[in-house]
């Protein structure tokens, strides 16, 4: 375990944990970053595995590396936790966030739309004569972009799932 | 095939406790858990201690705990019952003290209906434990409880909490014993470090010219043979050692090695040696803001060793050099092993020197005050008790504030586990119950709370349980008619304004005594004192000594908060040359 520099920068780590899937897990999970002042940008969570009951949590979080280190060792002392890896810093890993969007408008703008969604091969799931609902698969940024210019099409509602992230190559959490 | 014979829930819960070896549960009754005190009442196996109040019965689990090493027990009912329990649970869990708290619960299909005495237990309690449980299925309770005992006492102990529904207790099911070889499926801490780690750490230690031991309750929760590892390696190598107040007992306390305790009140050699040291080994403490005092000034030019089970306790508020993540025994012991086999010698230039500069620190003489004919100072008090016990297997817990520091530095443990008092949290109310679990853990023992009048107040109503069970507690109040350490921080920081911190009204604690079926004294000179104590330690029944002190008497050294070791403040005189500074000031 190499010891953390002192920085005091903040950086943006992406945590995947594998706990029990038991009753009140998650609750534990959160409640350990909002009683110690732990940032939460995004959090996705879900059974992975039936047979063993296990759930994967990823949760996007900012620090210091001294904080992102006691978090990780916080969250590993938790009873019904199995591993806690850090997606952002042991080693390749890939990240992806869905979104549906929807937009309202029409003529024009309803068209640019379109244009717009084929560009960022975004799928339509719902549309009216007035408006349509986009689903999007991406990273964060990508999503973020396609928001943006949905803003001036008579962008309505946006509904994200956080991020989710594996590690590259062959090996499991 | 045999059929296991079918036991009702709370049968079941009762025969995994005697199986985890439980004597004893502290508890009060309840709706909730009436089909288990039914099943209590028609056994002997496990003797059942009722207390007053809830709080009390959590602060009596953990003297117990403290002064045996063995678990806890608590039993409340659900509603009030649980939430009483709180305080005690987030003690324990800030002193990582082995507790099991079985509190009483709604029936499974009234959770969440608001019924009567429904409490979300473990929503509550889950910042608060360790780890909690709600049992749904009584098929389930038996593995639970196993489970729950492996979790409070494996890697760093600390309270569980088993939420039971009164149907699950009263339904029937089958009892699983503790499979002796099943390991936990993710919960599995790690006890022995790794062997590159303790052989730097060995050259390390070896090679210091300023060496210092820093060592705490970690030491204690590792079990005796821990106390008895340090206090090896400590004299193998001659050199200094320093306890927080948790630690207090891991090292025969009047050996000349010792330094006496750390931190904020903690002694002038204590806190300068660990600031001048060039290698501090940290054996089970945690760095603790009352020991580090300012962070950024906490010891600067050492290369400090780290040894704690828990692995994020490391690096959390100082930066360590070498960590060991291990339990303290065995890890003293692959320390020992690899310094006994690569032949490692000291400095004992080096040390000399060391030890000759600690001497003349020691020679502040930090703890001497002012003595009185007139009236009893309170650290003459702990003295005469410490002197007038000393031939005797004593058992001290405190409360909580100025008395605390001073049984810290007047009294002296030989060996651990004899000092109980609440650390982390700082819970006045803590030392009246949890002197009762001691007693109740060594029957023959004396066992005295120190007290200040205003602490004993919180949880008073436990002088019952007391008198219930014939226990023969000695209450040592150290009576100044303040909230003493509230005050002295007030006279420090707030232009002297006694803000809600005089005692108005207090009851007259010798007739208080007789009314509960104790025995009350009074000293209010010095020379009725030594009488007080001896007829204390000679009454076989509970006692209140209500000791009548200074009430102006600040407790001394201390380092403000937000200061730095080297700004220590030693005496009255020094109080008034340094104001506390503005960041200080929202420092607790």
């Amino acid at each position: 375990m190499a010891d953390p520099k002192i920085s005091n920068a903040i950086e943006k780590h992406t945590i995947a944990v594998l706990v029990a899937n038991e009753a009140g897990v998650l609750a534990r999970v959160i409640g350990l970053f909002s009683g110690r002042g732990y940032n939460i940008e995004s959090l996705t969570v879900a059974e992975v595995d039936a047979a063993k009951a296990q759930s994967r949590i990823t949760i996007v979080t900012s620090g210091t590396t001294q904080i992102i280190e006691q978090i990780k060792a916080q969250l590993r002392r938790l009873v019904p936790v199995f591993k806690v890896s850090d997606l952002t810093t042991d080693g390749p890993a890939v990240e992806r966030e869905m979104a549906l969007i929807k937009v309202v408008s029409s003529g024009d703008k309803r068209v640019e739309s379109l244009r717009i969604a084929d560009i960022f091969r975004a799928g339509v799931v719902d549309s009216t004569n007035k408006s349509f609902v986009f689903e999007i698969t991406g990273a964060t940024e990508k999503i973020n972009a396609f928001i943006k210019l949905m803003e001036p099409l008579g962008l309505k509602d946006v509904s994200r799932t956080g991020v989710v992230a594996i590690a590259r190559g062959e090996k499991p959490l | 095939m045999m059929k296991t014979a079918q036991m009702n829930g709370a049968e079941i819960l009762l025969k995994a406790l005697t199986d985890q070896g439980v004597e004893v549960v502290f508890g009060y009754p309840g709706g909730a858990v009436l089909p288990i005190y039914d099943a209590l009442f028609q056994q002997k196996a496990i003797r059942h201690i009722l207390v007053r109040q809830e709080g009390g019965a959590v602060h009596a689990a953990e003297g117990y705990a403290r002064s045996t090493g063995k678990v806890g027990v608590v039993l409340v009912t659900s509603g009030p019952g649980a939430t009483n329990a709180v305080t005690g649970l987030t003690d324990a869990l800030m002193d990582s003290i082995p507790v099991i708290c079985l509190t009483g619960q709604v029936p499974t299909h009234l959770i969440g209906n608001d019924a009567f005495q429904e409490a979300d237990t473990t929503g509550i309690t889950r910042p608060c434990t360790k780890h909690n449980y709600l049992v749904k299925d009584v098929n389930d309770l038996s593995r639970v409880v196993h489970e729950a005992f492996y979790v409070a006492t494996t890697g760093r102990p600390g309270p569980v909490v088993i939420d039971l529904p009164k149907d699950v207790l009263q339904n029937k099911g089958v009892y699983k014993p503790e499979a002796a070889s099943e390991e936990h499926r993710s919960y599995r801490p790690q006890v022995r470090a790794e062997a590159d780690r303790i052989a730097e750490a060995v050259e390390l230690i070896a090679n210091a010219k300023r060496p210092i031991f820093y060592t705490g309750g970690g030491v204690i929760n590792s079990g005796n043979a821990a106390s008895k590892l340090l206090t090896e390696f400590v004299k193998l190598t001659g050199y200094p050692i320093t306890n927080t107040l948790m630690g207090l007992g891991a090292y025969p306390g009047s050996d000349p090695q010792f330094l006496g305790m750390l931190g904020m009140h903690g002694t002038y050699e204590a806190n300068l040696a660990m600031y001048n040291c060039d290698v501090m080994i940290n054996v089970g403490a945690r760095f603790d803001d009352r020991v580090t005092g300012k962070i950024a000034e906490f010891s600067p030019k050492s290369k400090k060793i780290h040894i704690d089970i828990d692995p994020s306790s490391i690096n959390k508020n100082v930066l360590v050099d070498l960590p060991l993540v291990g339990d303290v025994a065995t890890v003293l012991r692959q320390l020992m092993k690899r310094w006994k086999d690569g032949g490692h010698k000291t400095d004992k230039k080096a040390l000399a020197a060391w030890w000759k500069q600690i001497a003349a620190w020691r020679a502040r003489d930090c703890l001497s005050y002012e003595q009185s004919k007139a009236i009893i100072k309170p650290q003459y008090a702990l003295q005469r008790l410490q002197e007038l016990t000393k031939n005797r297997d004593t058992y001290i817990t405190t409360e909580v504030g100025q008395h605390q520091m001073w049984a810290a530095q007047f009294l002296k443990f030989e060996s651990p586990r004899h000092w109980m008092t609440s650390g982390g949290l700082g819970t006045m109310g803590y030392g009246l119950p949890a002197a009762i679990g001691a007693q109740v853990a060594h029957p023959k023992a004396l066992v005295v709370d120190v007290a200040g009048e205003a602490s004993i107040m919180m949880n008073i109503q436990e002088l019952s349980t007391a008198r219930q069970y014939r226990l023969p507690v000695k209450v040592f109040i150290l009576n100044n008619q303040y909230m003493g350490m509230v005050r002295q921080w007030q006279e420090l920081l707030h232009g002297s304004r006694y803000s809600e911190s005089y005692m108005e009204s207090l009851p007259d604690f010798v007739k208080l005594a007789e009314s509960f079926g104790g025995v009350g004294l009074r000293a209010s000179k010095p020379e009725e004192l030594d009488g007080v104590i001896e007829e204390m330690l000679a009454t076989d029944n509970f006692v209140i000594a209500d000791i009548m002190v200074d009430q102006t008497e600040n407790c001394f050294p201390m380092i403000p908060s937000g200061a730095a070791h080297y700004d220590m403040l030693l005496g009255p005189a020094d109080k008034a040359a340094r104001p506390v500074s503005e960041e200080g000031m929202v420092l607790v």
